[in-house]
């Protein structure tokens, strides 16, 4: 095998059997629909698929944005809890620097608990 | 078509050479990959799960993948009572299925209203409103039933032709691939049933 290849050639192949692989189902589906099975698109087909009901209203509908607070709220928690737990297994044998980091790091995430207080979100009326 | 013959395909089976039809092998593809919508109204479909376990093994016949979507699925299963209030639903689904697509029929309330068929709000045979391929009996017909039910319809995909007059309703470009969805009138479905697919019996001649 005296032959050198450069890697970027078979890139370069790879790429375009790709894309004829990908393509090519698509052309034959179209060869044939022409050939010998007609396309029958209708109101009922091309309508959005709502388990057999009619679908009733837009399905891009907007959600409120003031959800944004329960999504931080829960981050905040979520990622204390995940970070947390190795933490407490691991304090044994931790260094003062490693536990001097975790103190910041769980008070950065007070602070936004303390944020999120004092903006009110926590009273659930 | 220049359809082979029998003999000559035999004798070069003989010799090794093994030649088909486009029809053949489309067909052939076809009927082994049938794949059912997932799709179940009332018992029957207990026992359409019963087919599909390992006891009775569906995956046989190649139809195993119930689809949950009707975009993928060819064949429609209607297995169990199809009240009023749900058969605007089951058109819809059938008319959401892409072609070529088949109905199998699934027992007696399916095929007719069974013991509801005196009933107020059954409707008497889904074969009303959408084009069914097989009918099954029974109250609740066995997996067995519906075993045989997917070979007599892998039968009749085998025998479609890809061209020519007797070409199948998916085929035509003229026929239709929806059926008008009934509504909700004020004593019964509005209209109680499709004239194109089915009529009273004793009113087939007139029409």
């Amino acid at each position: 095998m005296n032959a050198t290849y450069s890697s970027e050639l078979f890139i370069g192949i790879f790429l375009v059997l790709a894309l004829l692989f990908a393509l090519a189902p698509l052309v034959v589906a179209r060869i044939w629909a022409g050939c010998f099975s007609p396309q029958k698109p209708g109101p009922d087909k091309n309508a959005t698929y709502e388990c057999g009901l009619e679908s009733r209203q837009d399905a891009s509908v907007q959600f409120r944005s003031e959800y944004y607070l329960y999504a931080i709220l829960f981050l905040v928690f979520d990622v204390e809890v995940v970070f947390l737990l190795p933490f407490a297994v691991a304090f044994g044998q931790l260094s003062v620097g490693a536990s001097l980091a975790m103190l910041v790091f769980v008070l950065l995430l007070v602070e936004g608990l303390a944020w999120a207080w004092m903006k009110g979100v926590l009273r659930w009326t | 078509m220049p359809m082979i013959e029998a003999a000559l395909q035999d004798e070069l089976r003989k010799q090794g050479v093994f030649i088909t039809t486009l029809e053949d092998l489309y067909n052939w593809g076809r009927k082994n990959s049938v794949w059912p919508l997932q799709f179940g109204l009332a018992c029957c479909a207990i026992e359409m799960m019963a087919a599909s376990m390992a006891r009775h093994d569906l995956a046989r016949f190649g139809a195993e993948v119930f689809r949950p979507s009707p975009r993928q699925a060819d064949l429609m299963i209607v297995a169990g009572t199809v009240t009023k209030k749900m058969a605007p639903q089951v058109v819809r689904l059938y008319n959401q299925m892409p072609e070529p697509k088949y109905v199998i029929a699934m027992g007696a309330c399916a095929i007719s209203g069974g013991p509801f068929k005196q009933g107020y709000n059954v409707l008497k045979g889904i074969d009303r409103y959408i084009p069914v391929d097989v009918h099954i009996p029974g109250c609740p017909p066995r997996p067995e039933a519906l075993l045989h039910a997917f070979m007599t319809l892998q039968e009749k995909i085998d025998a479609q032709a890809l061209s020519g007059p007797n070409r199948p309703r998916h085929m035509r470009a003229d026929e239709p691939s929806e059926f008008p969805v009934p509504k909700f009138g004020d004593h019964d479905l509005e209209p109680p049933h499709n004239k194109s697919v089915w009529s009273p019996p004793g009113a087939a001649g007139q029409s």
